[in-house]
């Protein structure tokens, strides 16, 4: 039972949460994520990046977005409650050296697991330069953290309702055109953006790192649920990634993959907001 | 075998006890008393839910098939059992109808008899050798070892005799069991019996390893497995869950910073194998450790209360010819599937699967497919299952094992339509322990090398199980723990 310490809302869908978690605080990297499960008997394992982690405190940091029954359930938590089990550090955590100048795209929620990856680059000593790209202002989170690392921040949203009204990939093809053209990049966000921030830097032949997020089960290897094709080959995204080569990931078929459980999961969706509505209208005190 | 109910079987049960009374049997009576089939739930009903399928010998069974056992001096089955259990003995008492006296014979060797006497490939192991189905020249007619044993262990559950073995005083010296599978239960309660500090570390949020995310609940009830853990927790063991070493903890920092003595690695062989053919990342590919995770650990199989999804599948292909290939299937069935197919590329006589579980799958009604093997996975729309390619195999010489191996019929494939497809060929080791500790040797199929005694290459480092062995059973996983435990309190005594 992990205890709750502290929880902020970002914007709409978008949560912030600090709970007790001393192992993983003390063990985790950038790069690294978590599994974990609301209820021992019933709930079910989800995967979420690690934010943030103080070893001092024992804390670790998430940020999430409501998408389904179980992260509106963890958004229904409030400080003092507790998550049953949280499992992590997981994954290899993110490889951290001095690039030169590196190019971080966050998109949405993305930005979130973007942050201690940025701020390890920047210590490192890395030029780092921050796209942020959201649907519209609304979305946009988690900037004036971003302001402290970057050397350069770029904010894009779809509607134009704050910075520039472009995709991520048109600054991100801008700064690849630039001379020198950056060292690295890479790109977190949903996998369609992963796929075309990848497809952007193919051509300059600037290395392309990208977080794959994939339905996991148990998130130790064990099962296979989260399998990706990369250069042809089949990987492990809970052990042998998160991270891979934007370059060589079968995105289309990961995408595809991502869909497996769809109607299911609309079908919990809707259930889960009925219930809340009961809840909230006080129908289920009748 | 085809389905006898159970009252059935009771009734020319008692009818044979009747017969029995006050009898002195001689060995030629002994070998002509009926062997006693296993009652279990109908097929028909059975397969549309999780109880358990086999439901265990009435009491008049146990008596006739403790009677079939010639109490042979030599008792060959003692050594088929990879812990050694004293077979004739608690035989002996069970006929009797002390059953406690029986589980405490049982007790002295092995922890989990409710367990083995339930999912133990007693064919091949204590019934292998058994005089009795020697005489009778088959060894399916040997004295049903396995069921006695589950009989007593049962019993005892039954009538709350629940006994927590003695620990000796506290020796303030701590040990860290990495995995809680069988091995591992078995060597936290050998070493916390010498008083020593136990601590047992899960990296999924239940304990009981296979046991509870493998082997499905219509073949070991998980409510035997959590009783096991609570007798371990009654004898002090301090059980962590969500604790993965290598990453939540590593090895050498457990021993240099935490102030273990002595580690016991037990995590197994989870790692699912693929056949790397085309196809196999398709929507409705699953390994066999992951459906069976999904319906064991996270209960998809109760639609109304987990949130974990599982796939509705119509038309099911399982890959394979294991145990594990069975339980997949079998379970496959009792989520909706209207049709499941088992795919095995030698004959049935070659399958490594229990004789009584492909009975049952039969019975079930799953169709098996041999001389089989898929060449390729085909894809429909949106990069789902639409079937397989499968080619014909036939087999030739004999293997280094001694089983002839299957060689493919040329330009014999032909397709075969399924909308899932389960890979059941097999795990290898989980390499996450060896990459994450250096200093650890491994073998070339990335298991853990131990000595006789479960001694790795790094000091104070003991390792046991399917890490060590590959994927095999339940109770050659207890009797490496058994001794990796040994050594353990060797080490501490010093």
């Amino acid at each position: 039972m992990k205890k709750i310490l502290a929880k902020e809302q970002l914007s709409e869908e978008v949560f912030r949460m600090k709970f007790e978690a001393p192992h993983i605080a003390r063990e985790r990297k950038a790069g690294q994520f978590i599994i974990i499960q609301l209820d021992s008997e019933f709930g079910e394992r989800i995967p979420l990046t690690i934010a943030d982690a103080d070893p001092d405190e024992g804390s670790v940091t998430i940020i999430f977005q409501t998408v389904g029954r179980t992260t509106h359930l963890l958004a229904d938590l409030e400080v003092g409650d507790h998550i049953a089990n949280v499992l992590g550090p997981l994954g290899h955590p993110t490889h951290i050296d001095n690039f030169g100048t590196v190019v971080c795209v966050g998109g949405g929620i993305g930005v979130a697991p973007m942050h201690p990856i940025a701020q390890a680059l920047k210590a490192a000593g890395n030029r780092v330069i921050i796209i942020m790209g959201a649907r519209n202002r609304d979305l946009i989170i988690m900037e004036d953290e971003m302001k402290k690392i970057a050397d350069e921040l770029i904010i894009c949203t779809d509607d134009g309702s704050y910075g520039r009204k472009d995709l991520v990939t048109v600054p991100l093809k801008e700064i690849c055109e630039r001379d020198p053209k950056p060292d690295m990049a890479v790109a977190i966000g949903p996998p369609i953006m992963m796929k075309f921030c990848a497809e952007t830097t193919r051509p300059y032949e600037v290395h392309t790192v990208v977080s794959l997020n994939t339905i996991m089960v148990d998130g130790t290897g064990m099962c296979g649920g989260c399998r990706v094709t990369v250069g042809g080959e089949t990987k492990f995204v809970c052990v042998d990634g998160p991270e891979f080569d934007g370059h060589k990931v079968d995105f289309d078929n990961m995408m595809l993959r991502l869909g497996s459980y769809k109607e299911q999961e609309t079908l919990d969706h809707e259930q889960c907001h009925l219930e809340m509505e009961i809840k909230e209208r006080g129908l289920d005190k009748e | 075998m085809s389905y006898i109910p159970a009252d059935k079987l009771h009734e020319e049960a008692i009818k044979t006890v009747k017969e029995l009374e006050g009898k002195e049997l001689k060995p030629k009576d002994r070998l002509s008393l009926p062997r006693q089939e296993m009652p279990s739930q109908d097929p028909e009903v059975r397969k549309k839910n999780m109880n358990e399928v086999a439901l265990g010998y009435f009491e008049e069974q146990v008596k006739i098939e403790a009677e079939r056992c010639l109490q042979c001096k030599t008792a060959p089955c003692i050594s088929g059992c990879p812990v050694q259990i004293d077979i004739p003995g608690f035989i002996k008492t069970a006929a009797e109808g002390d059953y406690e006296k029986s589980l405490s014979i049982i007790k002295r060797t092995s922890l989990l008899p409710a367990i083995c006497g339930r999912v133990c490939p007693q064919e091949v192991q204590c019934q292998l050798p058994c005089t009795v189905g020697k005489s009778l020249k088959d060894v399916d007619l040997a004295v049903s070892i396995g069921r006695i044993e589950r009989f007593v262990a049962d019993w005892a559950d039954a009538k709350g005799k629940k006994t927590v073995p003695q620990v000796k005083p506290e020796t303030g010296k701590k040990v860290a069991i990495i995995g809680s599978g069988p091995a591992s239960i078995t060597v936290a309660a050998d070493v916390r019996r010498e008083g020593h500090e136990v601590h047992m570390f899960e990296a999924f949020h239940k304990p009981g390893g296979v046991m509870v995310y493998g082997i499905p609940e219509f073949r070991l009830p998980k409510r035997i497995v959590a009783d096991e853990i609570e007798a371990l927790k009654e004898m002090g063991v301090k059980l962590e869950t969500n604790f993965l070493v290598g990453r939540t903890r590593k090895i050498q920092d457990l021993i240099d910073k935490d102030g273990f003595e002595a580690v016991f690695i037990g995590t197994g062989a989870g790692l699912p194998k693929f056949m790397n053919i085309e196809g196999e990342n398709l929507i409705g590919v699953f390994s066999a450790n992951e459906y069976l995770t999904r319906v064991n650990l996270m209960r998809a199989y109760d639609k109304e209360r987990s949130a974990t999804p599982i796939y509705q599948a119509k038309k099911v292909a399982v890959l394979g010819g294991g145990n594990v290939a069975m339980d997949a299937a079998r379970s496959a069935l009792r989520m909706g599937a209207a049709e499941v197919h088992v795919l095995y590329r030698r004959t049935e006589k070659e399958m490594p699967a229990r004789v009584e579980e492909v009975a049952h799958a039969k019975e079930e009604g799953i169709t098996f497919h041999f001389l089989r093997s898929p060449k390729r996975i085909l894809e429909g729309e949106k990069g789902r299952v639409r079937g397989l390619e499968v080619l014909k195999y036939e087999l030739g010489e004999p293997d280094d094992s001694g089983r002839r191996r299957p060689v493919e019929v040329k330009n014999s494939n032909y397709e075969m339509e399924f909308d899932t497809v389960i890979v059941a060929i097999g795990n290898n080791s989980n390499p996450l322990i060896e990459k994450t500790t250096p200093g650890l040797d491994t073998n070339k199929w990335g298991n853990i090398v131990a000595d006789e005694n479960g001694k790795t290459s790094m000091e104070r480092v003991f390792a046991g199980g399917d890490i060590v062995l590959g994927a095999a059973t339940v109770i050659l996983a207890m009797g490496e723990g058994r001794k990796a435990a040994q050594s353990i309190n060797e080490l501490l005594s010093k």
